[in-house]
Order: structure tokens, then C-alpha cells, then sequence
């Protein structure tokens, strides 16, 4: 897994590369939470490079969401494909967070 | 059923990947494409993670895969020799709670049932078995 983080109009945009898997997970959340703790609060996952996500990945955006709910913080995606589009929709989460089409669309609605 | 892999592993976190390889490697062998390897990689994570989570709360244990098939399928067992516990009993999470409802966890075993086409466990000489069975995909 590769993180790549930017700052663009007031979002992180943290674009993932890999898999998100029971052993990346936690560095995953970590780099999420890390951001979180220096006060940020709107947050834009690009997961188009992401082949693949297990619970341990779905867990660790859950927990982000939860944290990012008491800082009135905002998390969006983008560039679901394949397996990971399938495991979002499976486990609910299309209805849960809100899904972009890109990342233009995504800083207009930020 | 022939067999086409065994392995007995630590049940650690650090064998995860080399565990999950062997069975997507077995997957592929078995003319399953991308999309249902990357499926069946996914069940097997997860119920590995679970074994290698709850199975040996005070003990280290090991776990052993076997992968089989037949004309009809691809079965992967997975074996532990820890704690009493049948993961298919666990509840579904319910997927369309809303954000603040949403419980953190359950998702695995959740995972694991869509996934494959039957996951059946039983508990034997002081073993917990998960099969996890997959149908072959049949071509044209």
C-alpha cells in the first residue's frame, strides 16, 4: 500500500495505492487520524490505484468517520472500481458516505 | 475431491500474506478469472483474520489450509486447533443502518458469506473446521 496525501481548497486528498488489508489497515487509519489530530476535518479519499479492501479497511473508515463526526468533518470518495466498488456496496457503505465521480466534482460539493 | 495444497502456518499476522497468496495462487490455477480470484483472496482473508484474532486468546496455535477441488468446485478448509468458536453463527451487521448506527466490526464473517457459495463449520477432535466452497465458474 502507498498513501499520497495534497491539500487542495481546504481538503486533504489522500489517494491510496495498493491494498488495504488486516496489515495495512492500521497504517492506513493511522495516516487519517494523524491528519485529524492537527485539525483537520474534510477529508477526499481517492481509491482509483486501490485493487483491493477487506474489512480491516472498511473498520478503519468507519472509525475515521466516527471521529471526524465529533469535529463536524466531512469525508468523501472517489475511483471505486472493481472489487473495492463491489465491497462498498455489499457492506452498505454506498448509502453511508458519499460517493464522487471525481475529484473535480468532489471540491465543487466541498 | 483432490487436494492441491496444504499448509500449516503460525496463526500470525506476519504469515497473513504468504497464507492468502497460496489460496489465490490455487484460485488462479483453477481458471478462476480476476474478479472471483480477488473474491474468494477476500473470504480467505477474512477468515483467517478472525482465526488468527480470536482463536489463541492465551496460547500461539498454528492454522492449516487446504485447498481442494473437483470438477465442480474449489474448497478451501481452514483448520485451527484454538478456542470453540463457529464465525457462521455470528449475526449479519445490519448494512443499512446509517452512518451513527453503523457498528464497527462483524463485517468480516459478513464478507466471507457473500463472497463464497457455502461456508460450513463443524468442530472436530478439537478442531475448528471452516469450509469455505466455491463453484467453478463454467465456461461458455
Amino acid at each position: 500500500m502507498e498513501i499520497q496525501t495534497r491539500r487542495e481548497k481546504g481538503a486533504i486528498i489522500v489517494s491510496v495505492k495498493g491494498r488495504i488489508d488486516a496489515l495495512t489497515a492500521p497504517e492506513f487509519e493511522k495516516n487519517l487520524s494523524d491528519w485529524i489530530s492537527k485539525g483537520e476535518s474534510t477529508f477526499l479519499l481517492n481509491f482509483s490505484e486501490l485493487e483491493y479492501i477487506s474489512s480491516a479497511g472498511l473498520r478503519s473508515i468507519l472509525a475515521t468517520s466516527k471521529k471526524l463526526k465529533d469535529s463536524q468533518g466531512k469525508i468523501l470518495f472517489t475511483g471505486l472500481k472493481g472489487p473495492v466498488d463491489e465491497v462498498f456496496k455489499i457492506s452498505g457503505f454506498h448509502s453511508i458516505f458519499k460517493i464522487v465521480d471525481s475529484e473535480e466534482t468532489a471540491l465543487k460539493e466541498i | 475431491m483432490n487436494t492441491l495444497l496444504t499448509i500449516k502456518l503460525p496463526a500470525k499476522l506476519e504469515n497473513l500474506e504468504r497464507m492468502v497468496k497460496s489460496v489465490s495462487d490455487c484460485a488462479r490455477a483453477q481458471g478462476f478469472g480476476q474478479k472471483r480470484t480477488s473474491e474468494i483472496e477476500l473470504a480467505a482473508e477474512e477468515g483467517l483474520v478472525n482465526i488468527i484474532h480470536y482463536s489463541y486468546p492465551e496460547k500461539s496455535g498454528e492454522v492449516e489450509i487446504i485447498c481442494s477441488a473437483d470438477d465442480d468446485y474449489f474448497m478451501i478448509e481452514l483448520i485451527d486447533s484454538g478456542i470453540a468458536f463457529d464465525m457462521t453463527s455470528l449475526s449479519d451487521p445490519d448494512v443499512n443502518a446509517g452512518r451513527d448506527e453503523r457498528k464497527i466490526g462483524g463485517l468480516g464473517v459478513f464478507l466471507i458469506k457473500k463472497m463464497v457459495d457455502e461456508v460450513k463449520y463443524r468442530r472436530e477432535n478439537d478442531r475448528n473446521i471452516l469450509d469455505l466452497i466455491i463453484m467453478k465458474e463454467k465456461s461458455g
